[in-house]
């Protein structure tokens, strides 16, 4: 049914049509309204049945999300940011144990200085914790994502978390086509566990590993995902016949056939960089793009694949590697015949507008030849040296945050 | 209390017991029912309270649940010791997560039972007192205040034996530990520290608050049947001695819990909704001496210098807890 919804509800819809049977909830910007949303279908008995905990941390309502699916209940929460960091050993600790949970993150940065924009900090500190990850372009996406992901992490028994650009996902309206219930039941099983705890087959779960077979339990956290790598774009395929479109998969091209140019990115910046790019087309320059669902497990063939002959790389990253640079980008020179051509745009930091004339503008100066490999997008320069003078001329130099605020003054998004 | 106490007058000798009751008061561990929860062959040390103490408490357990448990186990001494992969000494559905989420998931493992329907499935909760009252204590007083269907049971040796003694917030003032050292001016655990965690588990309201030691095994059996004929959080706080981090004789397990009792040291008692309901008697008072000495966490208070003003403090703490309780038993 198509509905106008904010993303949020529209995610809470599609997870409650999921039938979960236990869900956490913690409060975090931006991504609350989908808990709430949870949370008033079961208090009202429209989701049922199902227990709604609202725990007293992050790392409690991944306890919780793993007690409950150990014990053989399809577990769901939702959290961002400082909250992922705040249970991460639990986030870790669930893909270890091979539990099922699926998980939204509401992509937001990570402080300090304190933030609650988006960017991609937090789902990517998270990329080698054994969840699979996949990012949502839109909020349609968002939505089918949630579905395909309780039925690949069940098949697995591998934890899945979605990411979706908080804000400019989550707070969004727009048209979302809504499934029914009859829909996703077909294309959704019960939940089996593999595992679970029960009084009348008792099993001890959780058992210390010692070094003689700790490798070996790795390597097949590590089969698994390579496994979900055929099954995401066979149940996408699936997907698309059961429910009329493409949602998923582990990466979609756009205009990249005869691409000397391929821009690479994740998540909703995907829009804004196919209308930049169907501008330069119109120019006359061959550019492309390649947005990324799967990032976990990474599509390293199909990434190869799509590249194909393209001259350049871009990857446009709303995150990165301090001391280092793209971490995006990283994942894509092991995929890429020459790692040499694969340049760096971090982007979008904190909630920073990604434009369409700064796109046009790197994109063009990287088919030039004159960009460096990496690059701050839109990055105040002259702000930046008046901080590190700042710290050259006094030792006592003061926080840094607060100085540069000071220093940049009240700045209008100007959007164009 | 919630049973009636038998008077052993002949305790002292260790040779009465079961033979002098009838065999509906007898305790679980003697009976051919018990379920060996915590079955042997673990690798706890010679003397382990927190191993007698998890055995006295999940076999009770399984008894008053027909055997409808899930234990969840936070990580430490109990956890390593029974399961070294691929073995295992638990008989029951058993899960160890981490060392500071074990109350969480087992609220996790009640929503489970419950969104099933499966309400005669029990969730029990354990860890030691570092994963009770320090890292895990976020988690633990969230599930209290959710009132959780869940029993919670700290086995409390007063530090992180696991990791080679080092100080929790359980440890008791004056002793050593690996990270309070008998060095200094005021050698060992510092004085006004630490949480009364039975009493910040009765200030959440819960419908059932109790302590025990392994040395009063049918007490210990009684609190944990108890606990199981409440619904929503309870919690069961017991004391286990620790023949490696007190540096007793480990054979003294029993005896160090049973002095600790009955010099005030650790009042055992049960409440109900944030009130005392009962607490067991002490027919005479021990100098809290008796119970330090044999102690190596203590050694510095009796050489090369008697620390008698420390000792007096210790005292004054044991006192207290005996007037706040009402511990000593008064001739009608």
């Amino acid at each position: 049914m198509l509905k106008q919804t904010e993303g949020s509800h529209a995610v809470a819809e599609a997870v409650a049509l999921c039938r979960p049977e236990v869900i956490c909830a913690y409060p975090i910007s931006p991504q609350t309204h989908i808990v709430e949303g949870l949370g008033e279908m079961v208090k009202s008995g429209e989701l049922a049945p199902c227990e709604f905990i609202n725990v007293e941390s992050e790392f409690a309502a991944m306890s919780v999300a793993i007690g409950a699916s150990a014990a053989g209940a399809r577990a769901y929460t939702a959290t961002a940011s400082q909250g992922l960091l705040y249970m991460a050993e639990a986030v870790f600790n669930a893909a270890g144990m091979g539990l099922p949970i699926v998980m939204t993150v509401a992509n937001r940065a990570i402080g300090a200085p304190i933030n609650i924009w988006n960017d991609h900090t937090d789902s990517m500190s998270q990329r080698d914790c054994g969840w699979i990850q996949l990012f949502a372009e839109t909020n349609q996406e968002a939505l089918d994502l949630h579905i395909q992901a309780f039925r690949l992490a069940e098949e697995l028994s591998v934890p899945v978390m979605v990411c979706m650009d908080g804000f400019i996902l989550t707070h969004a309206y727009e048209r979302v086509d809504m499934p029914t219930q009859a829909q996703v039941d077909a294309y959704l099983p019960p939940f089996q566990p593999r595992q679970v705890l029960d009084p009348q087959e008792p099993v001890s779960m959780g058992a210390m590993v010692g070094p003689e077979a700790f490798t070996e339990v790795r390597y097949l956290a590590h089969v698994k995902q390579m496994q979900a790598l055929d099954l995401i774009p066979a149940w996408a395929e699936e997907f698309r016949q059961a429910f009329g479109r493409d949602s998923g998969g582990l990466i979609h091209a756009y205009r990249t056939e005869d691409a000397d140019t391929i821009v690479v990115a994740l998540g909703s910046v995907l829009g804004t960089i196919k209308d930049t790019v169907d501008a330069l087309r119109e120019q006359g320059h061959r550019v492309g793009v390649l947005g990324i669902t799967c990032f976990r497990p990474w599509p390293t063939a199909a990434i190869r694949q799509a590249l194909g002959n393209a001259k350049k790389v871009i990857v446009l990253e709303k995150a990165f590697g301090v001391g280092l640079g793209g971490i995006v980008s990283a994942n894509v020179r092991t995929s890429s015949g020459s790692p040499d051509s694969v340049y760096t745009v971090i982007a979008g930091l904190g909630g920073r507008p990604i434009t369409r004339d700064s796109l046009a503008r790197i994109f063009l100066e990287v088919e030039a030849g004159t960009a460096p490999a990496l690059t701050f997008l839109d990055l105040n320069r002259a702000a930046v040296d008046r901080a590190l003078a700042r710290e050259r001329e006094t030792r006592r130099s003061g926080p840094i945050a607060e100085a540069l605020l000071r220093d940049v003054g009240l700045v209008t998004a100007q959007l164009r | 209390m919630s049973f009636q106490p038998v008077k052993f007058y002949q305790t002292g000798t260790f040779t009465v017991g079961n033979r002098l009751l009838p065999d509906a008061e007898r305790s679980v561990q003697s009976t051919v029912r018990r379920h060996n929860s915590l079955n042997s062959g673990h690798r706890a040390c010679q003397g382990c309270g927190e191993a007698l103490g998890a055995r006295y408490a999940i076999d009770a357990a399984m008894e008053a649940t027909s055997g409808q448990l899930i234990a969840a186990n936070a990580t430490g001494c109990l956890e390593v010791f029974s399961t070294p992969y691929p073995e295992t000494s638990w008989q029951i559905p058993w899960v160890h997560s981490l060392f500071g989420n074990t109350a969480a998931v087992a609220t996790g493992i009640a929503a489970a039972m419950r969104v099933k329907g499966r309400s005669e499935v029990r969730v029990v909760a354990q860890g030691g007192d570092g994963g009770t009252t320090d890292i895990g204590f976020g988690c633990l007083s969230g599930m209290f205040e959710r009132n959780d269907d869940v029993l919670y049971i700290c086995y409390d040796n007063g530090g992180y034996m696991n990791t080679g003694v080092q100080r929790s917030s359980a440890t008791p003032p004056a002793a050593r530990t690996a990270t309070t050292m008998a060095v200094g001016p005021t050698p060992g655990n510092p004085f006004g520290q630490g949480k009364d965690l039975p009493a910040i588990a009765m200030a959440h309201n819960i419908p059932y608050v109790a302590t025990a030691t392994v040395s009063e095994l049918r007490d210990l059996e009684a609190k944990v049947r108890r606990a199981m004929e409440f619904r929503g959080a309870r919690y069961l706080h017991i004391l286990v001695p620790c023949p490696l981090g007190w540096g007793h004789d480990s054979a003294l397990t029993i005896r160090m819990a049973r002095l600790a009792h009955e010099s005030g040291i650790f009042p055992v008692f049960e409440a109900e909704s944030g009130e005392v309901t009962g607490a067991s008697k002490i027919r005479r008072q021990v100098p809290v001496e008796e119970y330090l000495r044999p102690q190596k966490r203590y050694a510095h208070l009796f050489s090369p210098k008697p620390r008698e003003d420390v000792i007096r403090r210790i005292q004054e703490a044991a006192d207290k807890n005996i007037r706040k309780y009402g511990l000593l038993e008064t001739t009608p």
